[in-house]
């Protein structure tokens, strides 16, 4: 009890001095605001990435693809295949009777940022009308759906927002020929990060006769494997079957592994550089306070509450700079929309979310490395002879 | 006691503080040094290729393959003198590893790219064998592939004609590169195009990309404009670029890592600016009086400032060549591994030199500026 009490005295006292010496202590704070925003904006940019791609597709929806191919761009399937993949057992069927299902094309067109010289390789679908029963979430937010037949385009959000020369009314040339953009969709995920057309078009003006993936809605949500075991039976023809959740969630992997390993060295290499300078401004803080803690100790203060007390002050300025780099991060970053290379060689539009479980982790980095700077000094301060320190000063 | 001997006396002073902000200035360059070879990677990692080989691609993308009936005609464009193709194999190594392989026709692809070092037998063996296959030195060393081993190489792209996607090829060769730039880039595969072309299942006639090299470098532009223009409005228009472009376009679409770079950087040289800056002012602070008691011994004010100033330059400029040098020997590591072709090289060591000069002045000046202009008998009054 005695001794709860002295160190509640001893940190209220080291803490309300914190403003006399408030340069050394700055330095903590700002070190370790440096780490935590870095380390939060990395993962918040990894994190965001996820989550469009996990929000993208459903598990009650069977993508279809060539087998082998991975990647809907690397995929292909003959008409004659599609139809026979649209006739699968299990597949629901729509309100015209036929099946509930979008055979799709996917080609490459090259869009520029603005103020940027090279293109960037955006994703142009060709899709039939039951696609956008297949996503309830695309809808139109501005302008209006492409007419079938014609050579219109609707254009993602995403797009809209990262590329020039696709606002509505634009003229997009493809291969020697003109797509007029008529509207812009929202659907909240990877949708977005793509430009639409009418299937049918997009074949003849391309030269192109067959599918790239064809989607299937599910009757069973559980029902995924009886389709792909009718799929794999069938001897004319040779697909892969995943949801349509897996496919876009599996694409996450190799960014997620490529942004951690980055946000690793450089919090790793960060975190080492600002527990030197913990421990520097420690040292500082127990070395000017030397006479003040050897006359505690001399009027009767033990050893314990002063290392407590010396640890609470570390961790309390890593907290505050844990916060600020966490704030920071948050104002700088969260929403911010970026786009990457994703599996389809075409670009991703996706934003940097900062999450309460990351701004945890960060905060816990922080104060990890304030026990640490803290520890060592605190432990020199107990460590001096009363008579030494007092005579020093 | 010489000047030098005094700042360095002074240094040791306190060694745990200075060896503290020397290990902090240690970590800062190191990072410094690993994240700007990243960036160099992105954005200049192209220089190497020079400007001697134009790339021509579909218009809409380069994931769109062009046809081989362009081959021709762009062959009878003046200033031209070797023309390749390559097309993308989608190669997949056991069972989920993406490896870089190109079909390509061997001779054309020795003209074309006098940088690649590989025996002529074994340029022979390539031309001369359908099913042959070479590999640049990081991948053979990375998956320990030898001289005549069968490699089987699956494709997601390219079944062959009785629908198995698992192809196998012989390896024929093994290239390097002309020197350290190219070596760190010997991580692709090529295999024969005519062999490629007749057994994939979907039939033959496309090239993929072309690559052409150029008699004068100086008419690449020009030579670009005649080939675009030549196919403008067919069904196969075509965007050429040098082939440094072309890698800088790649790279970029993986996104604006020099942007990422500069953000952690700034970061990182805010929080050292401070770490460092408050050490050397409170190190000056706690001297003051023998900082008046120099000046009354006849030091001038000019090399009282010296002495401060050289204090912060000696521990920006120790702890920073030292934090380049480990990066250096990290970068020699990571870079000869193939996985992650950086190298901290003299652009690197440039720009961190300079970086060195800019922190030591930036912590340094105030408060030698401040122990320069010390009055003495203030100084000694404790005022």
């Amino acid at each position: 009890m005695a001794m709860l009490k002295q160190t509640l005295a001893i940190t209220a006292l080291s803490l309300r001095s914190i403003p006399e010496r408030w340069g050394p202590s700055i330095v903590i704070v700002v070190g370790l605001a440096g780490v935590v925003a870095v380390f939060t904006a990395l993962l918040a940019m990894a994190e965001g990435f996820q989550t469009t791609l996990q929000a993208t597709g459903r598990t009650d929806v069977a993508l279809v693809l060539r087998g082998g191919s991975s990647a809907e761009l690397n995929s292909g399937l003959g008409r004659e295949s599609a139809t026979l993949v649209k006739q699968a057992p299990g597949v629901r069927q729509g309100d015209d009777g036929q099946p509930l299902a979008s055979a799709e094309m996917i080609v490459v067109a090259e869009l520029m940022r603005p103020g940027e010289a090279t293109g960037s390789n955006i994703m142009v679908r060709g899709v039939e009308r039951s696609a956008f029963a297949l996503r309830p979430q695309v809808r139109i937010v501005e302008g209006r759906p492409f007419q079938p037949g014609l050579r219109e385009l609707i254009v993602g959000r995403g797009v809209a927002q990262q590329f020039t020369g696709v606002r509505v009314n634009e003229t997009l040339r493809m291969r020697g020929s003109d797509w007029t953009i008529v509207g812009v969709f929202e659907s909240g995920d990877a949708n977005e990060s793509e430009l639409w057309a009418d299937v049918e078009v997009a074949q003849t003006t391309f030269n192109r006769r067959g599918f790239s993936s064809v989607r299937l809605q599910l009757a069973d949500p559980a029902g995924l494997q009886a389709v792909k075991d009718a799929l794999d039976a069938d001897p004319r023809l040779n697909v892969d079957v995943e949801a349509e959740q897996e496919y876009y969630s599996g694409q996450t992997r190799d960014f997620r592994k490529s942004i951690g390993m980055l946000a690793g060295v450089v919090t790793l290499i960060m975190a080492l550089g600002a527990t030197f300078a913990a421990l520097n401004t420690m040292y500082a803080a127990v070395g000017t306070r030397a006479r003040e803690i050897a006359t505690l100790r001399a009027i009767g203060f033990g050893g314990t509450p002063v290392v407590i007390s010396v640890m609470i002050e570390s961790l309390v300025l890593a907290l505050a700079g844990g916060l600020v780099g966490a704030l920071l991060a948050y104002l700088l970053f969260n929403n911010m929309a970026v786009s990457t290379l994703g599996a389809n060689f075409t670009q991703v539009v996706f934003q940097f979310k900062v999450t309460p479980t990351l701004v945890q982790r960060g905060l816990a980095i922080a104060l990890v490395i304030g026990m640490i700077g803290g520890l060592l000094p605190a432990l020199r301060a107990t460590r001096q002879p009363v008579t030494t320190a007092l005579r020093a000063a | 006691m010489t000047r030098t001997g005094f700042v360095l006396a002074n240094l040791m002073r306190k060694k745990t503080r200075t060896i503290l902000t020397l290990l902090s200035v240690v970590t800062a360059f190191l990072l410094f040094g690993l994240l700007q070879a990243v960036n160099v990677m992105f954005s200049a990692g192209a220089d190497f290729v020079g400007a001697t080989r134009l790339v021509t691609q579909a218009r809409v993308s380069f994931t769109t393959s062009l046809p081989m009936r362009l081959l021709p005609e762009i062959e009878s464009i003046p200033g031209i003198k070797a023309v390749m193709w390559q097309q993308w194999f989608g190669a997949v190594w056991q069972e989920n590893t993406q490896l870089f392989f190109f079909a390509t026709d061997p001779a054309r692809l020795h003209t074309v790219y006098p940088e690649y070092v590989m025996p002529d037998e074994q340029w022979k063996a390539f031309e001369q064998t359908r099913t042959g296959m070479i590999v640049g030195r990081i991948l053979a060393d990375k998956y320990g592939w030898r001289i005549g081993d069968k490699v089987p190489i699956s494709s997601n792209i390219f079944p062959q004609k009785d629908g198995s996607k698992a192809w196998t090829f012989d390896l024929v060769g093994i290239y390097d590169g002309k020197d350290a730039d190219w070596q760190r880039n010997t991580n692709l595969g090529w295999i024969n195009y005519a062999y490629f072309d007749e057994a994939n299942q979907f039939g033959s006639g496309m090239a993929g990309t072309f690559t052409l090299s150029l008699a004068d470098p100086g008419q690449a532009e020009q030579i670009a404009q005649t080939i675009d223009a030549r196919f403008e409005n067919s069904p196969d228009e075509t965007k050429t670029q040098t082939e440094k472009d072309f890698n800088i376009g790649f790279l970029r679409q993986i996104g604006d890592i020099g942007l990422i770079v500069r953000w952690i950087l700034f970061a990182v040289f805010f929080t050292l600016l401070l770490v460092v800056g408050n050490t050397i002012a409170q190190s000056v602070r706690e001297r003051i009086p023998e900082l008046a008691i120099l000046k009354t011994l006849g030091f001038t004010d000019r090399s009282v400032l010296g002495f401060v100033l050289a204090e912060a330059t000696a521990i920006c400029a120790i702890g920073g060549l030292v934090g380049l040098a480990i990066a250096t020997l990290i970068g020699i590591k990571i870079g000869g591994s193939g996985n992650f072709p950086i190298a901290i090289d003299h652009r690197v060591w440039i720009t961190g030199v300079i970086s060195i000069i800019g922190l030591s002045l930036a912590v340094g000046l105030p408060p030698a500026l401040r122990a320069g202009r010390l009055s003495i008998v203030d100084a000694l009054a404790g005022r």
